[in-house]
C-alpha cells in the first residue's frame, strides 16, 4: 500500500524573538524587522507524515501558500525528506484570512491529485487561530481529527490516532482520507539530512530565478529576462531541482474568494501595547506574600 | 536555540582562518564528482565551504538542542549489559545515535560512493569538539568513524561495499578491538589467535578488555595470525560482526564517559575476515588507525574542555562575594582567562595536525591511486608524502598529549572556579572532570604520546616546521616583537636538544616531556600569531600542493556566517591572546630548557632511594 501525505507548512515572524521594531507605529507588523522561522508545530505535522512513509510506504507532499520567499521553508521540508514541494504564490492571495487560505489550501490539494492524509500543525505562531486546518478539512470533504499526540497504526484504510482532548486523550479510528492537525508531543522533528542539504540547497521556484536574474542583471527587460529565467530553470529541472510554482489559476481557485475579497474578517481594533512599567516586585514566599499577591491580583481585576 | 557550532566564535573563526577552501579543493580532487554529477557534491570552493558551514550548523544544533540536555542522565544512568551477552545502550544514548544518523552525520570522512559527505578530518575534528562539549561520553561512539576509515583505506572492494554504507547510514557502529589483560601499551603483546580452516575461512579465539564500545556491530580485532612470531609482525587486523561467538563479558565501572560501553569481549571461534594482508595489523594498519583516533581524542579534549571553560566563565560572573563577582578576584579572573587562552591554544594545534593529516591522506591517496604522469609532480608528492609524514609523526602525538592534559587542567579550574559548589553533583563541573580524566589516558597515554613526539622534535621535523613559521614577515611591530621571543624560545629549544643528543640514550625519554611542553608552546605560538596576523603557511617543507590553488586563483570570501565586524574584533582579540599566551609561555619553556641542560638523572640513577621502599604488604 503507498500513502500519499501532504503536509501544509507555513513560514512564520520568529515571535519568539520579538524585538522593539517588531510593531510598526500604525500597528501593523513589521515584517523586515522580524526573522523568519518554519512554524513550529508545522515542523512536527512534517516528522509525522516522514514516519507515516517510513513505517506503511508512500510519498510526502509539503505545500506552502506565501510569497516567494516562503520556499525557504519548502527547501527545509526536502532537507528532511520530503518528496516533492509546491508553493502556491500571487498576489491577489495576499491578505487572505483564514477562510480564504483554507479555499486556496483546498484548491491546491485538489490539484494533487489523490490524497490520503492531509497533516496540518495544530496553529501558526503569528496568527495562533487554529483554525485554517479544520476549515481545510470541511472544504476538502475530509474527517478531521485535531491535536494529534500520537499515529499510533494504520491498517485497512482506517487509521487509528491517539488526540489530546485537554484534560487528557482519546484514541480515534478513521477510514481515510482524513485530515490531522499536530501537536509538538506527536515526535521530535528529525533533523535536516546533511546530503539531501547539499543538494537541494540550490533547489529554486521560479519566482526566485527571475528575482535573482533581476538583481543580477537590473537593465535586462522582457524577453531577454524571460530566457534567462527559463534558461536556468531548465538547468534546474534537468538536476531535480526546480520547485513547482502555482498560481490561483493553476489550481482554478476563482479569485472571488481570495486575498482580501475573499475574507470576511474585519480587524476591530489593533493596540499598540507598550509595557512602561520597569522593574519588579518581589513577594515572600509566605503564606502573608501570597495572599497578598492573590489580593493585588484580583483588586486590579487579573484574577477573578 | 543554543548551536554549539554557531555560537563558538573560535571555531567560526578558525574556520574562515585556516583557508577550507583550498582544503576543499584537495580533498575533492578538483571537484571531481560535482562533475561525475553526484547531486549533493560540491561544485567548487565556495560551495564546498558553504556545505562544511551547513553540516557544522547540523552537529552544532543537534549537539545544544538534543544531545547536551541529556548528558546528565546519560552518565548516571550508563549502559546495560544483558546475560545473553549482549548490551544495551541507555535510551538517549541509542535515540542520539538515530538523530546523528538521520542527519547523514555517521560518514563523516567517508567517500560518496559509499554515501559518505566527504569531509575533511579538519572538520570532522570540529564535529567531534562540538559533539563532546554536549557529551563527552557520546564522542566514543561518534568519533569511532576511523573504524570504517580504516575499512575505507586497506579491505578490498568487497568489504568495502559491504560494510561501508551501513556505517555511513548509521545502521551499524564500530570497535577497534585492540587491548588485552596482557597487552595494553605494549600491543606486540597481544594474544588472541586467529587460525584458519583448512577451506581458508579465519576464526578467532581469546579475549579482549577494555574496549570501547565493544558491543557494537562491526569489531576490527587485531589477533595473532602467526603462531610462530611473537612481536608485532605476528599480527592481522580481522572484521567481524557481533553474533553469538562473540559475548560481553563484563561492562567496565568506570570513572566517566559512562555513555559509552567498555566491553570485555571473549570470542570462541567467531568467524572474521581479513584485512589487507596478513602480518600487517599493527605495524601498518593499527598504526593508521590510531593516528587518526589520536587526533579525535585531542578533539574531544577541546570539547570537555569548551564546556567546562563556559561552566566557569558564566559561575564567576554570577557569583557574587565580598560584595561583588568573584571573576573581579584577580585569583579567580587568571584562572578564568588561563582556561581559555589554553583551550584556544591547544585548538590551534589540533585543527593544524587535522589539516595536516587531510594534506597527507590526500597526498597518499593519490600516489598510490592516481600516480601522476609528470615526471616532476612524481617527485613533488613523493617528497611532500616523506615531509608530510615527518611532521604528523610530530603533530599527531604532540596535540593528543597537548589538548588532552589541557582537557584536565581546565576541568580541574573550574571545578575550583565552582569551589563547593563544583565539588557537588549539581553542577556538570564533577562529571566534565571525571569525563576529563581519560583523555590522557586511552590511544596512548600521554607517556606515550611523549615518546612518539619527542622524536618528531628532535628528527628536525619541528626545526622545518617553524623556520617555515619564522619566514613570515609581521608588519605589526607588537607582533613583530613577539615574534622574537618565539625565535628566542626555539633556538632555547634547540640547544636542548642538542644537549639531550649528546648524552646517553635514557635521557632523551627522562627530557622527553620538557622537550615536548618546550616545542608545543613554540609551535603554538607561530599559530596565535599568525591567527592574529592573518598569515597562514599553505606550503609543507617549502612545497606547495600539487592539486591546491593554483598561484592567480581568489581564494573564496569568509564563509563561516561571522560578519566583517565579528572577524575584525576577534582577530584584534587574537592578538591579545598571543601576547598573552607568549609572554606567559617563553618563560616556561626557558625554565623546560634550562632544567634538561642540567642533566639531572636522579629518577633513574637514584630510583631506589628516591622512590622509597616498596610498601610493605598488608
Amino acid at each position: 500500500m503507498s500513502y500519499h501525505s501532504v503536509v501544509c507548512v507555513k513560514q512564520v515572524p520568529d515571535t519568539a524573538h520579538i524585538t522593539g521594531e517588531a510593531m510598526k507605529a500604525d500597528g501593523t507588523v513589521n515584517r523586515a524587522a522580524l526573522p523568519t522561522i518554519f512554524n513550529p508545530e508545522d515542523l512536527h505535522a512534517l516528522e509525522v507524515a516522514l514516519e507515516v512513509r517510513e513505517r506503511f510506504g508512500g510519498t510526502v507532499t509539503a505545500l506552502t501558500m506565501g510569497p516567494p520567499k516562503a520556499a525557504d521553508v519548502l527547501r527545509d521540508c526536502l532537507f528532511r525528506g520530503a518528496d516533492r514541494a509546491v508553493l502556491v504564490t500571487d498576489r491577489r492571495a495576499a491578505a487572505s484570512d483564514t477562510l480564504a487560505t483554507s479555499y486556496i489550501l483546498s484548491r491546491a490539494v485538489r490539484t494533487l491529485g489523490s490524497v490520503d492524509f492531509v497533516f496540518c500543525g495544530r496553529q501558526a505562531i503569528d496568527g495562533d487561530t487554529a483554525q485554517v486546518g479544520p476549515q481545510l478539512a470541511e472544504k476538502l470533504g475530509f474527517p478531521q481529527v485535531t491535536y494529534l499526540q500520537q499515529f499510533i497504526d494504520l491498517r485497512d484504510r482506517t487509521a487509528r490516532l491517539r488526540r489530546n482532548v485537554g484534560n487528557g486523550w482519546e484514541i480515534v479510528d478513521v477510514r481515510l482520507p482524513v485530515l490531522i492537525t499536530v501537536l509538538d508531543a506527536a515526535g521530535e522533528p528529525r533533523p535536516p539530512a546533511a546530503r539531501r542539504v547539499m543538494q537541494y540547497k540550490r533547489a529554486r521556484v521560479r519566482a526566485e530565478l527571475e528575482a535573482e536574474v533581476k538583481a543580477e542583471r537590473p537593465s535586462a527587460a522582457g524577453t531577454e529576462l524571460e530566457a534567462e529565467v527559463e534558461r536556468r530553470a531548465e538547468a534546474l529541472r534537468a538536476r531535480g531541482l526546480m520547485l513547482e510554482q502555482w498560481s490561483l489559476d493553476d489550481i482554478r481557485a476563482d479569485p472571488a474568494w481570495c486575498g482580501l475579497a475573499g475574507s470576511p474578517t474585519k480587524v476591530h481594533r489593533v493596540q499598540s501595547i507598550v509595557l512602561t512599567k520597569s522593574g519588579y516586585t518581589e513577594i515572600p514566599p509566605t503564606e502573608e506574600g501570597i495572599r497578598r499577591l492573590i489580593r493585588e491580583l484580583v483588586v486590579d481585576h487579573t484574577l477573578g | 536555540m543554543p548551536n554549539f557550532f554557531t555560537d563558538n566564535d573560535d571555531i567560526r573563526f578558525l574556520f574562515d582562518h585556516l583557508d577550507l577552501g583550498e582544503l576543499a579543493r584537495v580533498q575533492e580532487r578538483d571537484f571531481a564528482d560535482a562533475r561525475a554529477g553526484v547531486g549533493y557534491a560540491p561544485v567548487d570552493e565556495a560551495d564546498a565551504l558553504d556545505n562544511y558551514r551547513r553540516i557544522l550548523e547540523i552537529t552544532g544544533d543537534l549537539a545544544g538542542r538534543i544531545i547536551a540536555p541529556r548528558a546528565e542522565r546519560v552518565d548516571a544512568e550508563g549502559n546495560t549489559l544483558n546475560e545473553d551477552g549482549t548490551v544495551t545502550l541507555h535510551p538517549l544514548v541509542a535515540d542520539n545515535l538515530r538523530r546523528l544518523a538521520q542527519a547523514d552525520l555517521m560518514g563523516f570522512t567517508l567517500p560518496r560512493r559509499y554515501e559518505g559527505l566527504n569531509c575533511p578530518n579538519l572538520v570532522y575534528s570540529m564535529a567531534i569538539e562540538i559533539v563532546s562539549r554536549a557529551d563527552a561520553s557520546l564522542m566514543n561512539i561518534f568519533g569511532l568513524q576511523g573504524i570504517a576509515e580504516t575499512i575505507n583505506a586497506f579491505a578490498d572492494e568487497e568489504l568495502k561495499q559491504e560494510y561501508l554504507p551501513r556505517f555511513a547510514r548509521g545502521e551499524v557502529t564500530g570497535a577497534m578491538v585492540l587491548t588485552e589483560p596482557d597487552a595494553g601499551s605494549d600491543l606486540q603483546a597481544v594474544r588472541l589467535r586467529a587460525v584458519q580452516d583448512p577451506d581458508g575461512r579465519w576464526y578467532l579465539r581469546g579475549v579482549k578488555r577494555f574496549i570501547t564500545n565493544g558491543c557494537g556491530e562491526v569489531l576490527l580485532t587485531l589477533a595473532r595470525s602467526e603462531a610462530d612470531i611473537a612481536d608485532g609482525r605476528g599480527l592481522s587486523l580481522y572484521l567481524s560482526e557481533r553474533g553469538p561467538r562473540i559475548r560481553v563479558r563484563h561492562l567496565e565501572h568506570k570513572l566517566g564517559i559512562h555513555g559509552s560501553p567498555t566491553c570485555e569481549l571473549v570470542y570462541d571461534d567467531a568467524p572474521a575476515r581479513l584485512i589487507g594482508q596478513r602480518q600487517r595489523g599493527l605495524i601498518t594498519y593499527v598504526m593508521a588507525l590510531m593516528n587518526g583516533a589520536r587526533v579525535g581524542i585531542a578533539a574531544q579534549s577541546l570539547g570537555i574542555a569548551e564546556a567546562a571553560y563556559r561552566l566557569a566563565r558564566e559561575y564567576a560572573h554570577s557569583r557574587k562575594q565580598f560584595g561583588g563577582p568573584i571573576e573581579r578576584l584577580p585569583a579567580v579572573a587568571e584562572m578564568i582567562t588561563d582556561m581559555k587562552i589554553q583551550v584556544e591554544a591547544a585548538r590551534a594545534l589540533t585543527y593544524e595536525t587535522s589539516r595536516v593529516c587531510d594534506l597527507e591522506n590526500n597526498n597518499t591517496w593519490v600516489l598510490e591511486c592516481d600516480p601522476p604522469e609528470d615526471k616532476d609532480e612524481l617527485k613533488v608528492r613523493k617528497e611532500l608524502a616523506r615531509t608530510l609524514k615527518r611532521l604528523n609523526g610530530l603533530l599527531t602525538p604532540m596535540s593528543k598529549y597537548y589538548a588532552s592534559e589541557m582537557c584536565i587542567r581546565v576541568a580541574d579550574t573550574a571545578l575550583q572556579v565552582l569551589g563547593g559548589s563544583g565539588y557537588m553533583t549539581d553542577y556538570p563541573a564533577e562529571r566534565y572532570l571525571r569525563d576529563a580524566r581519560i583523555t590522557t589516558i586511552y590511544e596512548g597515554t600521554s607517556q606515550l604520546q611523549i615518546v612518539a613526539a619527542v622524536r618528531g622534535v628532535c628528527s628536525g621535523a619541528f626545526e622545518r616546521r617553524v623556520a617555515e613559521f619564522e619566514e613570515l614577515v609581521y608588519t605589526d611591530p607588537d607582533l613583530a616583537a613577539l615574534r622574537e621571543k618565539l625565535v628566542e624560545g626555539r633556538m632555547q629549544v634547540l640547544s636542548a636538544i642538542a644537549f639531550v643528543k649528546s648524552q646517553a640514550g635514557d635521557y632523551l625519554d627522562l627530557a622527553g616531556r620538557r622537550l615536548v611542553d618546550a616545542a608545543a608552546a613554540v609551535y603554538i605560538g607561530h599559530l596565535l600569531l599568525q591567527q592574529a596576523a592573518g598569515l597562514r603557511v599553505s606550503k609543507v617543507g617549502g612545497l606547495g600542493f600539487p592539486s591546491g590553488r593554483a598561484p592567480g586563483d581568489a581564494a573564496p570570501g569568509p564563509a563561516s556566517g561571522l560578519s566583517a565586524d565579528q572577524r575584525a574584533a576577534l582577530r584584534a582579540r587574537k592578538q591579545r591572546v598571543a601576547r598573552r599566551f607568549i609572554t606567559t609561555e617563553m618563560p616556561q619553556v626557558r625554565v623546560n630548557c634550562e632544567l634538561i641542560a642540567a642533566g639531572d638523572r636522579a629518577p633513574l640513577e637514584d630510583f631506589e632511594l628516591l622512590a622509597g621502599p616498596l610498601p610493605a604488604k598488608e
